[in-house]
């Protein structure tokens, strides 16, 4: 921990040190697969601060972390809000807690925290997370036998910041701030996916001229030959795929590359520094995606499973009724918006629940009666089984997909709303399931981002970069857009554009570095 | 202890200093900085600084809920931005942070933000008054500022080292060693050296709209000079055909109908300001709002007689804003340069709508009288 900076006065003090090793016991004895974990004990300013950090105190220096800062420092200030737990995903796990809080909430926080170390581990997604001694790995196996990653992001965001901190020195804070803004504008620019993308070579460009294109035949019986592909047929198809692979030829990036910001580290003229700098950027923005894309679930089993301990074994009679109380206030729905912890909990739940039952597979899918799937119930008592292999092997996204049921989101009150003009506010727009769910998904869809590519590198043969936005329905804030293009021209230092659609309409935004345009009908 | 995050934060102060300079405009002419709490905050609601990203209109997003409510029910305002499930856990998005900023640090914001030059007080003697202040103790007095409680203490302490003390008969007879009696600092204090008379036209051409500007400015006004002097007076003239003094409240509030007599604020204006505040110990700040529909030439012709003869030799400044009314002809501002053209005292400003606030203060102020 030194390399925390910590001294002693943040080690548990004996009493809370005595449930941690219970806690920690029983946790394993329900069957949760966790890094060890270490925690510490914080005075509220400094667990803000920490916070504010996103977790790692010896981050890079930057404006943001301050004003997140003074946004935590006043709500608890003002009573609206306080931080009970954190939790950082590194092997060992770092879990803060809150000085002063209770032994009751110490207790339940120990609980949710071993859930969450118990994600961090066996999660698919956090694979993306394990480090080799020089940059990144991903591991395959999915054994979690043994499994005990390099995951030192202590030391690693350490790093960063003494990266940053010496550019700071040697090119002054403004410049090196100002680029920081810019990659940061920048930073949802990534590809869920990419982490485990296994990177092809790109293949050698054919020599010129080597091959003809090899016009596939329609099939046809030997006597039909000629009717079926008549010559002429042939060499119109002969220039058609010639005349496209020309224009294919020099274009850049071959395919349509959704790792923007990983394009722009290795295509774009910046400085060293400046390279330094949206590496460190990028790569923290890796280290955060998976919890973004595991939101959901990760509070839901980190409930789940705080529930389970605090009421069956870690919680006295004493204990019970403050337990609940904080845990309602957790799960509580604050009004009508949606609870990632709760509609997690509840998600396993219904996993539990009906895995324990037998209500899945073809049967039970094909039974219409209501009131037969209503009691349907084999006694499998696979539920235990089939939650655990959830945790490992979905994300927010397939979670959903697969699991949510037409009975859940009646019983859970589920809605989609809409913006309504008429009335300058946020209606309830319905609730058929098949639109809830659509909605729910596409919202989590690439961690809540507009998916953005790369299509050209050199636009118009001008070294324009072309980006396109794969527009899925809801159309992308047009004032901020033009904001991010400015970003983009400062790290690609040319003009840059943007392919969209705006109501039913394409439009090409553009930035040349001093103007803006808009080409509207075109894309 | 200090925090790391310290230098963080107050780089995002700065930054919001910075903001606030470059939106200054944006927020006057938008009055929200009126919120005046207890004696010196103010607390201004600024946008926290977004960083752009390629982020869906919030509008036609939508999202998911949960609750009842049925198909066509209103949601609360406000939770629909929160309420996104894919939202959660990044907390972007118009969130308004409170930034508490004392009106000294808005006063010199405004002032860097204009260029605005300090003020050269007109070289009268500021006024100071002593005023007696009960800070410490001491063993003399007069008995009419003897501490009892103090008195009662030392007498027990002494009676219980003495071994007199007896907690049956628990009697206590201060002596006059025991004494102990309130003693007094004499300090000065600044009292108002300054007087601001805000005159404005409320006949029945000046709408909501007007006075609303109004307002904004002699706020920005009044927070600028109260920077610049220590103590300041505010007084309050309304005007129609007839022209009265009013407290405060009143005169951003009232309404009339009716004519209007400019000169008869000015006569009024000039009153008060012989009556109460001799030039030579003041700095008079007479400022006068008006659509500038004067009732008569020969009215206008007695305005300027006042104003030379009477307001302008006395003051450090004398400023006349004009607002733009759909009804007013504009007049009284034309009339104004033409005969005023040799005073330098006086300002006139033009102020047609909110946008100009901005401007209109800087015309005023940035002489640095």
């Amino acid at each position: 921990m030194a390399a925390l900076g910590f001294s002693a006065e943040t080690e548990l003090p004996a009493y809370l040190k005595k449930e941690q090793d219970k806690i920690e016991k029983t946790a394993r004895s329900v069957g949760l697969d966790f890094f060890p974990t270490v925690f510490e004990i914080l005075s509220y300013d400094r667990l803000n601060e920490i916070a504010a950090y996103g977790g790692f105190p010896t981050r890079y220096p930057h404006w943001r972390f301050g004003m997140e800062y003074e946004r935590l420092a006043k709500s608890y200030e003002y009573g609206l809000s306080k931080i009970y737990e954190m939790v950082i995903n590194t092997n060992p796990a770092i879990a803060y807690l809150l000085e002063g809080n209770s032994l009751t909430d110490q207790k339940l926080v120990m609980c949710h925290v071993y859930g969450h170390v118990d994600f961090f581990k066996n999660n698919f997604t956090f694979r993306s997370t394990d480090l080799d001694t020089l940059g990144r790995v991903v591991p395959t196996e999915f054994s979690s036998q043994g499994y005990d990653p390099n995951r030192r992001w202590i030391d690693k965001m350490a790093n960063h910041g003494s990266v940053v901190r010496r550019l700071i020195a040697r090119h002054g804070v403004e410049p090196v701030e100002a680029f920081v803004d810019a990659c940061l504008s920048l930073e949802n620019l990534i590809d869920p996916h990419a982490p485990f993308i296994v990177r092809k070579r790109v293949e050698d460009e054919p020599e010129e001229g080597r091959s003809e294109p090899e016009v596939p035949r329609l099939r046809a019986k030997d006597y039909m030959e000629d009717f079926i592909n008549p010559d002429s047929y042939l060499e119109a198809e002969r220039k058609k795929m010639q005349t496209a692979r020309d224009a294919d030829k020099g274009r850049f990036p071959k395919q349509a590359e959704q790792d923007v910001l990983l394009f722009l580290i290795e295509n774009a003229p910046l400085e060293k520094w400046e390279r330094a700098v949206l590496t460190v950027i990028r790569e923290e923005a890796y280290y955060y995606l998976p919890q973004m894309q595991t939101k959901i679930m990760n509070e839901g089993w980190a409930s789940y499973n705080h529930s389970l301990l605090m009421t069956q074994h870690v919680a006295d009679f004493s204990e019970i009724v403050d337990y609940a109380d904080n845990n309602a206030g957790v799960m509580a729905t604050n009004g009508k918006s949606l609870n990632p912890y709760k509609l997690g909990v509840e998600l396993f739940r219904h996993i539990e629940e009906r895995w324990n039952k037998g209500q899945f597979g073809r049967e039970y899918d094909q039974c219409d009666d209501l009131d037969e799937r209503r009691h349907w119930d084999l006694r499998l008592g696979l539920g235990k089984k089939k939650i655990f292999e959830v945790r490992q092997i979905y994300n927010d996204v397939t979670f959903l997909d697969e699991f949510l049921t037409p009975e859940f989101a009646m019983e859970n009150k589920l809605f989609t709303f809409e913006w309504s003009e008429r009335r300058g506010g946020y209606e309830v727009a319905t609730r058929e399931f098949q639109k809830v769910k659509q909605k729910l998904l596409s919202q989590l869809t690439n961690a809540g981002n507009p998916v953005i590519r790369v299509l050209d590198a050199n636009f118009e043969n001008k070294g324009e970069l072309l980006l396109k936005h794969d527009h899925q329905g809801i159309d992308l804030r047009v004032d901020y857009a033009e904001r991010v293009l400015e970003s983009l021209v400062r790290v690609w230092k040319r003009p840059v554009l943007v392919a969209t659609r705006v109501e039913e309409q394409p439009l090409l935004l553009r930035f040349d570095g001093k103007e803006h345009s808009r080409v509207e009908g075109q894309a | 202890m200090t925090l790391k995050i310290d230098r963080d934060h107050s780089r995002f102060r700065d930054i919001v200093r910075g903001r606030i300079r470059q939106g200054l405009r944006k927020y006057i002419s938008h009055g929200e900085l009126l919120g005046k709490k207890g004696k010196e905050l103010v607390s201004i609601p600024i946008p926290h600084i977004d960083v752009p990203r390629f982020t869906f209109g919030s509008k036609n997003q939508g999202g998911v809920g949960q609750g009842d409510g049925k198909p066509g029910d209103p949601l609360d305002s406000g939770e629909g931005e929160e309420a996104g499930a894919g939202e959660a856990g990044q907390g972007e998005g118009d969130h308004v942070l409170e930034v508490d900023i004392t009106l000294d640090e808005l006063a010199d914001i405004l002032g860097d933000e204009l260029q605005l030059p300090s003020i050269e007080d007109k070289g009268k003697s500021r006024i100071q008054s002593k005023k007696d202040k009960y800070t410490g103790i001491r063993r003399v007095g007069p008995e009419s500022l003897r501490h009892f409680k103090r008195t009662y203490k030392e007498a027990l302490r002494r009676s219980i080292a003495s071994g007199s003390y007896s907690p049956e008969m628990p009697l206590i007879v201060p002596q006059s060693e025991d004494k102990r009696f309130r003693s007094f600092r004499t300090d000065e204090q600044p009292v108002a050296n300054a007087v601001i008379v805000y005159m404005m036209d409320v006949s029945g051409s000046m709408g909501d709209e007007q006075k609303e500007i109004v307002r904004i400015e002699s706020f920005w006004i009044d927070t600028w000079l109260r920077r610049q002097y220590d103590g300041i007076e505010s007084r309050y003239i309304i005007h129609d055909a007839s022209a009265r003094e009013v407290d405060r409240d009143t005169f951003f509030k009232t309404r009339e109908s009716g004519g209007t007599m400019i000169s008869s604020a000015y006569q009024l204006a000039a009153d008060i300001i012989e009556k109460d505040y001799p030039a030579s110990d003041w700095n008079i700040y007479p400022f006068h709002f008006s659509d500038g529909d004067n009732w008569s030439t020969d009215d206008t012709s007695l305005c300027m007689k006042i104003l030379r003869e009477r307001l302008v030799p006395v003051s450090n400044m004398f400023a006349y804003g004009q607002v733009h009314s759909p009804y007013g002809s504009g007049q009284f501002i034309k009339d104004l340069r033409e005969q005023m053209a040799s005073e330098e005292k006086v300002v006139l400003s033009d102020i047609p709508d909110r946008d100009a606030i901005v401007r209109s203060i800087k015309d005023f102020l940035g002489k640095g009288r």
